[in-house]
């Protein structure tokens, strides 16, 4: 019991951070029907620009503040110097594109910061919380409750707000958006702005606990999207089921079988989509809007 | 008010419209009517920005506009009800009204959205209902409503009638005769060319992206062209 108690705790907390990453996938898809491989870059940007301001001696809260805005602003670029140009290209060349920024950014921080792995201290101590006999790290409640406030105001977001809605109309219905006056191509942008926004978050609230690198995004845009494959591409709820899903999978494959598999998980998760129900869990069948 | 002025335009590489003039009075409701594939919709489109054109100028009082992003031109005041109604079919009825106002101030949103409900009670029963599950004569009635949001001064309607049962059709097309005395200038697109000619002042004739002729709506409903082609008679 305490050890499958342990292995849920973990495949909980990586789990929230996979479910943030299919959130920015679901986000930008909805806005644009683009699928942004470069969403894992956001939350290495959000670790690794932590790790070195707060190296420099900014203090952890401000310097998690600058790793918020910089991913931010390289949200936005990313929409304005590379997807906004391609307008109207095929999905499979704006996939492609968004491959490409992913490896630029990847380079780009290889460079400016370094190869090597970073942490930062745990947010609120180190010592775990037993529970059941098994170990609960404060950082792992940290990042349930952040993933957790996150959803929370991207649900108030769009649901309750004009800016956010205009999101969800153009998701539903582009050309509708652009007559009742929604500027479709800022929308747009807005969901890139919030995604890197999400993905930075999780960047932050999980460097205590899984270290970070230059390279850490790649795996997590991966993990992600299998997040965001399962819950039904588009789908914000099912983003959350399906992060936590194939978090949950991958401790207990981990724990069970062996921890060289982990990675395979999220794999397993792509081919079981795309095999069994290629609308995933949450999908409307079949149906096409006419 | 809406002077269109041998606007040529392309849907991908084919040409669509091949020099389209027309007029639009003040207070004036007119018809566009004319078979499948006319060029009817792409000229709607053209209107509203969505899509370009690649000659031409379309003036709306006196400025042109043919340059101006879509959402800018509903700013000034051109609406349009979309072919096929085009409702956010997962957004609920309250909210595709209120998107209607996008470029409205909030305040004066609650007071259109008042007179939205008083013109169209069916609305107002479902107002937190999700649009996709209305029927297709409320979801024309939310179209409608949803255009009417933004106060438009012009407002441009694509075959409201169509896959409406004939009691619907002859509510939506008295709803349209009533806005004129609200003072919206109303530019209609009708497959039924009947209904059309009944509401309208003047009506222009389009075929295969050409305007082939136009007139009181009096007189187009006598001319044998006319009656022959479209109205069967």
């Amino acid at each position: 019991m305490a050890e499958f108690l342990q292995f849920a705790f973990s495949g909980l907390t990586v789990g929230a951070i996979y479910a943030l990453v299919a959130l920015g996938f679901t986000l930008i898809y909805n806005a644009s029907g683009v699928i942004n491989f470069a969403q894992g870059e956001f939350v290495m940007l959000g670790g690794m620009v932590t790790v070195f301001t707060h190296a420099a001696g900014v203090p952890l809260p401000l310097a998690a503040l600058i790793a918020l805005v910089v991913a931010i602003i390289v949200g936005l670029a990313l929409y304005r110097l590379a997807i906004e140009p391609a307008r109207g290209a095929s999905p499979v060349t704006l996939i492609i594109i968004t491959i490409g920024a992913s490896i630029l950014l990847r380079g780009g921080a290889s460079l400016t910061f370094d190869k090597s792995f970073h942490s930062l201290p745990p947010f609120a101590g180190s010592k775990p919380l037993m529970i059941g006999g098994a170990a609960l790290l404060p950082q792992s409640l940290i990042v349930l409750a952040g993933a957790g406030a996150i959803v929370i105001a991207l649900w108030y977001f769009l649901t309750r707000t004009l800016s956010g809605k205009a999101i969800l109309a153009t998701a539903a219905n582009r050309l509708a958006a652009r007559l009742v006056g929604i500027n479709t191509n800022a929308v747009v942008g807005l969901s890139f702005g919030v995604s890197a926004a999400i993905g930075a978050l999780g960047g932050i609230l999980m460097t205590p606990i899984t270290l970070t690198s230059y390279d850490s995004g790649t795996l997590l845009a991966l993990k992600g999207f299998a997040a965001a494959m399962l819950g039904s591409m588009g789908n914000p709820l099912g983003a959350v089921v399906g992060g936590l899903t194939v978090g949950l999978l991958e401790a207990f494959s981990a724990g069970y079988i062996s921890s060289s598999y982990k990675d395979a998980v999220a794999f397993l998760v792509i081919l079981g989509v795309l095999f069994l129900m290629p609308q995933g869990l949450f999908g409307r069948g079949g149906m096409e809007r006419v | 008010m809406l002077r269109i002025e041998d606007v040529v335009s392309c849907y991908g590489r084919i040409e669509v419209l091949h020099g389209v003039s027309l007029e639009v009075g003040a207070g004036e409701i007119v018809s566009l009517v004319g078979s499948n594939g006319a060029g009817k919709t792409t000229l709607m489109r053209v209107i509203s920005g969505i899509l370009p054109l690649t000659r031409g100028r379309i003036l709306f009082d006196d400025q042109p506009i043919d340059r101006l992003p879509a959402h800018v031109r509903v700013a000034r005041g051109i609406a349009q009800v979309p072919e096929a109604r085009q409702v956010f079919g997962p957004l609920s009825v309250d909210d595709n009204l209120r998107l209607g106002a996008f470029r409205r101030h909030a305040a004066d949103t609650s007071r259109a959205l008042d007179r939205i409900y008083n013109l169209f009670p069916a609305l107002a029963e479902r107002r937190a209902q999700s649009a996709g599950n209305l029927s297709g004569g409320q979801q024309q009635m939310l179209a409608m409503g949803r255009a009417l949001m933004s106060d438009p001064r012009l407002l441009l309607l694509d075959e409201p009638s169509m896959g409406l049962a004939p009691v619907l059709v002859d509510q939506i097309l008295d709803t349209v005769a009533n806005l004129r005395k609200d003072g919206v200038t109303i530019l209609l697109v009708e497959q039924n060319v009947n209904a059309a000619l009944a509401i309208a002042d003047r009506a222009y004739v389009l075929e295969t992206g050409r305007i082939v002729l136009t007139g009181s709506s009096t007189a187009l409903a006598d001319d044998p062209r006319i009656r022959e082609a479209y109205l069967g008679l």
